[in-house]
């Protein structure tokens, strides 16, 4: 992913094909599911009080996907924790279809970073959590808890303990365990940072596909640019001290997705204009690290 | 050669178990030493022939230098035969055949006294007397332990307290037991309740503090309440961890045991144990000893064994146990591919 000469003519981020154009047309006339009300988070720090937040505004229609991006410690972590209803805000509301919310719900799907799977639970019995804290029985939420396992393809493992399970597999059934109780928001913290290329791959070719045949609104937070590129509808980029919304990008790179549109112009300018927000050129001049040679004259290594 | 002493790493199987055993036979040996070798240590000497001295006879321990004198004196009364003995050690070291045979004798020899207990009634007694202290303590403590881990309001408003009991020693509540409970087997129980129940709350709250916060906040995600968060989350997760709590406590309420048994008529195994000693029966009593080691060390194996196997999820190191398992099963691990079908369970 060298970056892209200066010299290519890359279009404008917010040139949207009549197609991609249409698309987010159609988004907007669909309800708002989640909605964001000048939400400000303060933490007590040493010296007065910390703003991580502040004002943070924004509406995810139903069946979404958005992505939050930011610098860190720019409070996304914060943010999604308080959508979670793990975190209070200090100020500013969050409504859910239209609904004012309060801590922890299952309407608010999480999946962590760090999986978070019971250990002493079967990939089933995980997935059979959610269903039964919302009271159905057994026999019930057995053959449906199957569904979601079967949906994320991890049917042989249904009886298996997380740790038999690799890092891919068991975020597959964090998934599975956070959709069972159908969630009308599905949050994600950075639930692929932890894996290896490859696997985060195709994680995110299995999260498209799931989020194809759910009803599901998903918000999903990265660090990764092409990451958020490549899943996102919309891209919420965040800026540092405090935490505030810099720019809502619609991504102007057609759907379905994949992987081979990484060098496609749309998501080249996209990925210039992040790059430019997230990474700004003022502190171009790198410094130089005050080392002194330790090796023999000539023996160079480029 | 050099991995016998790589710093953290694992030893194969083989050299466990050889190590494990040479843990044991080891102080056997020292043991054997000192006792049967003349030259080592040995400070009495035991008289076999006392050679007309009026004051000694045969088999009687005397300490050397009492007897070197003794056969000084005599010489120079010019006495026509010295008395003459064995290099000896003292009584209260029995040799290791000694003590090896009153583990034996000791459950066949009947008690001096009428009315006194066999070996064997001593020993249930005491184990009953643990297992009935252990149990209240623990039906109380774990409760109490389990809600000061999940509630910060109830750990403020127990632990000072209970930190501050721990200190006082359990024996010191004897005479206050012995008034208030009498004599016999309940003042005891109650010592070691109050040795084990203040460690067990502050051990067990600690261990369940210790659960992973994600998972807590996973299940409140997936819409569990505080009451499923305690009996779904923070019991389950924290459960391996508190067993082996458990297990470490039972061995405390073991060393709280002997100084339970004396208070009020001393019973059990220490009642054995005093009485043997009373009658010099030095053999019996480190034979007694090392019962109550055996009977501690074997609950402790057993229960570290049937740990492993009920929380295989903790473990997932493979164990011989699952190996063997696994090769009864055509050549699978089971509980690691428990939802294959396994060709041989059907035999």
């Amino acid at each position: 992913m060298s970056s892209t000469p200066s010299s290519y003519p890359l279009p404008d981020y917010r040139d949207q094909s009549p197609a991609v154009a249409a698309r987010f047309a159609r988004i907007k006339e669909r309800p708002v599911v989640l909605e964001v009300d000048k939400l400000g988070r303060q933490f007590a720090g040493e010296h007065g009080p910390v703003t991580a937040l502040r004002d943070i505004s924004f509406q995810v229609r139903r069946r979404e996907f958005v992505c939050v991006i930011g610098p860190s410690g720019c409070g996304k972590s914060t943010l999604i924790r308080i959508l979670a209803g793990l975190d209070e805000p200090t100020s500013g509301r969050m409504l859910v279809d239209g609904r004012e919310s309060h801590g922890p719900s299952p309407e608010r799907g999480m999946v962590f970073q760090g999986y978070t799977l019971f250990p002493w639970l079967t990939v089933k019995r995980n997935v059979m959590f959610g269903l039964e804290m919302a009271g159905k029985a057994a026999n019930e939420a057995g053959p449906e808890a199957h569904q979601w396992i079967d949906l994320v393809g991890l049917g042989k493992f249904a009886d298996s303990y997380p740790h038999q399970l690799s890092g891919g597999m068991k975020q597959r059934v964090a998934i599975a365990r956070a959709l069972a109780p159908n969630p009308r928001v599905l949050l994600m913290d950075e639930p692929f940072g932890a894996l290896d290329a490859q696997t985060r791959a195709q994680m995110q070719s299995h999260l498209l596909e799931i989020w194809r045949n759910v009803d599901v609104t998903i918000l999903f937070i990265t660090h990764d640019l092409d990451e958020a590129i490549l899943l996102a509808d919309r891209i919420l980029v965040l800026k540092a001290n405090p935490g505030e919304v810099q720019e809502i990008i619609e991504v102007p790179v057609p759907r379905p997705r994949s992987l081979d549109q990484l060098q496609s112009p749309e998501f080249q300018a996209t990925r210039r204009r992040l790059d430019e927000l997230i990474h700004p050129k003022v502190h171009a001049p790198t410094e130089r690290l005050p080392i002194v040679r330790l090796t023999q004259a000539g023996d160079d290594v480029e | 050669m050099s991995r016998w002493f790589t710093i953290r790493a694992e030893l194969s199987p083989g050299r466990r178990r050889f190590l494990g055993v040479l843990a044991f036979l080891l102080p056997l040996a020292l043991w054997s030493l000192f006792s049967y070798v003349p030259w080592l240590w040995h400070p009495m000497v035991k008289i076999t022939e006392p050679a007309g001295v009026s004051w000694i006879k045969p088999g009687q321990l005397l300490p050397r230098e009492d007897f070197d004198k003794l056969v000084e004196k005599q010489r120079a009364a010019s006495a026509v035969a010295l008395p003459a003995g064995t290099p000896a050690n003292p009584i209260y070291f029995p040799p290791p055949h000694a003590v090896g045979r009153a583990l034996y004798t000791a459950f066949t020899t009947a008690p001096v006294l009428k009315g006194d207990k066999w070996l064997h009634e001593s020993l249930w007694t005491s184990i009953r007397t643990i297992f009935w202290g252990f149990l209240i303590s623990s039906a109380i403590g774990v409760p109490v332990g389990i809600l000061c881990g999940a509630y910060a309001t109830a750990s403020r408003v127990t632990e000072p307290f209970v930190d501050f009991v721990r200190y006082m020693p359990a024996p010191a509540f004897g005479a206050l037991m012995v008034a208030i409970l009498g004599i016999h087997l309940e003042p005891k129980i109650a010592i070691i309740v109050i040795g084990t129940f203040f460690q067990q709350v502050l051990v067990v709250a600690n261990t369940v503090r210790k659960v992973d916060n994600g998972l807590i906040e996973a299940a409140q995600t997936l819409g569990a309440k505080p009451r499923n968060l305690i009996w779904r989350v923070l019991v389950p997760a924290s459960l391996p961890d508190l067993y082996n709590d458990l297990r470490i406590l039972l061995g405390w309420a073991w060393t709280y045991l002997i100084v339970a048994e004396v208070v009020g008529v001393s019973s059990g195994i220490t009642f054995f144990i005093n009485q043997q000693a009373k009658y010099r029966n030095f053999d019996n009593v480190y034979a007694a000893i090392i019962i109550i080691g055996v009977i501690g060390f074997a609950t402790d194996q057993a229960l570290a064994w049937f740990g492993q196997r009920m929380f295989a999820w903790k473990n997932p190191r493979p164990s011989r146990f699952r190996a063997f398992m696994g090769r009864l099963f055509g050549g699978r691990d089971v509980l690691l591919f428990p939802d294959k079908p396994q060709p041989a369970s059907k035999a």
